[in-house]
């Protein structure tokens, strides 16, 4: 890729351009279900297990950090609150952040952009059909969807995780953990992490498409591409992640 | 009966680098003509720009008294229903076996029932002789039939513009022969405008009404075929001849002195080349008027009698 002092805002100019175009085609009938359904299975079907398996080690991983920290403190009845709130708050977006950009969107540049090398989108232009209403529209939607259960489900396999962790390696007590469940963290905190996810899984999938449709140069491109998406995708969605937190805070009343 | 398509002034370039400047031309309604150049003069960029897919710096390109260059994003779509193009490696759908991708366009732009989908579908793989490989994927199959699959799949609207950007490319004389058969066939039965892009000098000699030579950024010249085949023009010459005497050079182009040293040591005075005799439809097709007077002149030119009804 050739170094240019605008390069970085051109590209910066024609995603934003994309996602603009995606947003007008949303209402544009008719609805192409069909390929929206696909598409929400296989993006569902990349990501479940490694995120189900991710999300396990993480909760473990704060479950330990929180345990130690609130033996210290003498605050062990603290510890299932801790411990819920972190991986409600902080660690169930991430979570679904890297998995949707690194599973997801990976299998959507690279499905597009191979598409994009065969002229195979340009063959789709030329029969009158539109590329973003036909595949970027369904992709993000699915994505999107997608993005909302994972986070459901890191939240959840999370949170068992760290109950595992914290009761039975660290010997915590079963009903202290249950019984401090609620006390920092509300259900509100739940809405602002799906929230965040549906726009994590937004974000990956415009990216993601974005960089598989403007791909060039042959294979070596698409491989490009998808390098390049994962790179940008993470970086917004930790951009992203941090100023949703700023605003969350300043709008939701906190406990405690 | 085709459209006409006006081509005015136009450049196109990538960066700094210009492509081509001031091409005009006028693709006759219901002709085959062909572009020729050597690689990399950006033949396949003008197809594109012709199909809306690339935004020309300069010019205009009318289809049907619309000026592509100028039209919104919708507007731009429903022109291209006008259009049917053939890719180089035929740009089939890879999810999607032959049949779905011929009916492709059928589903995603008609109300039709799937039994008069069906119908049409087949009606055009048997048109180009596929028939028996509606369940393959594209790559499961040869070069050749992604090729015809494509065209097939370029048909299933019935455009009114066909463009192939270099049908024969990859594929042996002997299919490029079938091809060339098949597209002068297609122009008969569909009465369609046709822009061939291509670099194979023998096809461009028998199919075309109209030839044009794209070389050093600009095009050297647009014209019937006859014109071009007796054309003194060096670049032309070179070029229909398959030499290496000439302007056009391994690198681009040549320096001015060693073009004409070379031009002197080719004898220009001996005879002009005989006219190669046009591929006409095969005995099954019918010919339109237009058709029928071509296949005169050509039995007047060369004293054949004319073939088939």
């Amino acid at each position: 890729m050739r170094l240019s002092p605008t390069g970085a805002l051109r590209h910066s100019g024609s995603l934003f351009a994309m996602a603009l175009d995606v947003v007008r085609s949303l209402p544009r009938r008719p609805f192409q279900a069909r390929e929206f359904i696909q598409q929400a299975w296989f993006v569902a079907s990349v990501t479940i297990l490694p995120t189900a398996l991710v999300s396990i080690p993480f909760g473990a991983v704060i479950a330990l950090q929180i345990g130690s920290l609130t033996r210290q403190l003498g605050a062990q009845s603290f510890s299932g609150a801790a411990s819920v709130l972190a991986v409600l708050r902080e660690a169930s977006p991430i979570v679904t952040a890297l998995l949707i950009a690194g599973a997801g969107g990976t299998a959507i540049c690279a499905d597009l952009g191979a598409r994009k090398i065969r002229d195979e989108i340009d063959a789709m232009q030329v029969l009158g059909i539109d590329p973003i209403h036909r595949l970027v529209v369904p992709r993000v939607l699915a994505s999107m969807v997608v993005a909302v259960l994972l986070n459901g489900l890191v939240s959840v396999v999370g949170v068992a995780g760290g109950y595992f962790f914290n009761v039975v390696l660290q010997h915590g007590t079963p009903g202290a953990y249950l019984a401090s469940f609620t006390t920092l963290a509300q259900l509100s905190d739940l809405w602002a992490a799906e929230i965040k996810a549906l726009v994590f899984g937004a974000i990956a999938a415009i990216v993601a498409s974005y960089k598989g449709l403007t791909a060039q140069g042959g294979p070596k491109g698409v491989g490009d591409a998808v390098n390049q998406s994962v790179v940008i995708t993470f970086m917004l969605l930790f951009v992203t992640n941090f100023v949703m937190t700023a605003v969350y805070f300043q709008v939701v009343p906190q406990r405690g | 009966m085709g459209v006409e398509i006006c081509v005015e002034g136009l450049t196109k370039s990538f960066g700094h680098q210009v492509i081509w400047q001031d091409v005009s031309l006028t693709l006759p309604a219901g002709e085959v003509s062909v572009m020729l150049g050597p690689s990399g003069t950006g033949k396949s960029v003008f197809l594109k720009t012709l199909v809306g897919l690339l935004k020309p710096e300069q010019g205009s390109v009318k289809v049907a008294g619309r000026d592509i260059t100028r039209l919104r994003e919708r507007d731009l779509y429903e022109v291209r229903k006008l259009f049917g193009v053939l890719f180089q490696d035929g740009a089939l759908f890879g999810s999607m076996n032959l049949y779905d991708n011929i009916a492709f366009p059928l589903r995603e732009h008609t109300r039709k029932s799937e039994s008069e989908i069906s119908r049409i579908v087949l009606e055009k793989m048997d048109m180009v002789g596929l028939i028996g490989a509606e369940g393959k994927l594209p790559g499961e199959i040869s070069g050749g039939m992604r090729k015809r699959a494509g065209l097939a799949r370029a048909l299933v609207l019935d455009p009114e513009i066909i463009l192939f950007d270099e049908p024969d490319s990859g594929l042996d004389p002997v299919r490029v022969a079938y091809l060339n058969q098949l597209i002068v066939d297609l122009n008969a039965q569909i009465d369609a405008t046709f822009l061939i892009v291509t670099h194979d000098i023998a096809s461009a000699r028998q199919v075309p009404d109209n030839i044009g030579l794209l070389f050093r950024r600009e095009l050297v010249m647009f014209g019937p075929r006859e014109e071009l085949l007796a054309s003194d023009e060096p670049v032309v010459r070179q070029f229909l001849n398959g030499r290496m005497q000439g302007p056009i050079g391994m690198a681009e182009e040549k320096d001015a002195a060693q073009v004409e040293q070379e031009l002197a040591q080719i004898d220009e005075g001996g005879p002009a080349d005989a006219l190669t005799p046009r591929l006409l439809p095969g005995p099954g097709i019918t010919r339109p008027p237009r058709w029928e007077a071509i296949a005169r002149r050509e039995a007047e030119l060369h004293g054949t009698g004319v073939r088939g009804a």
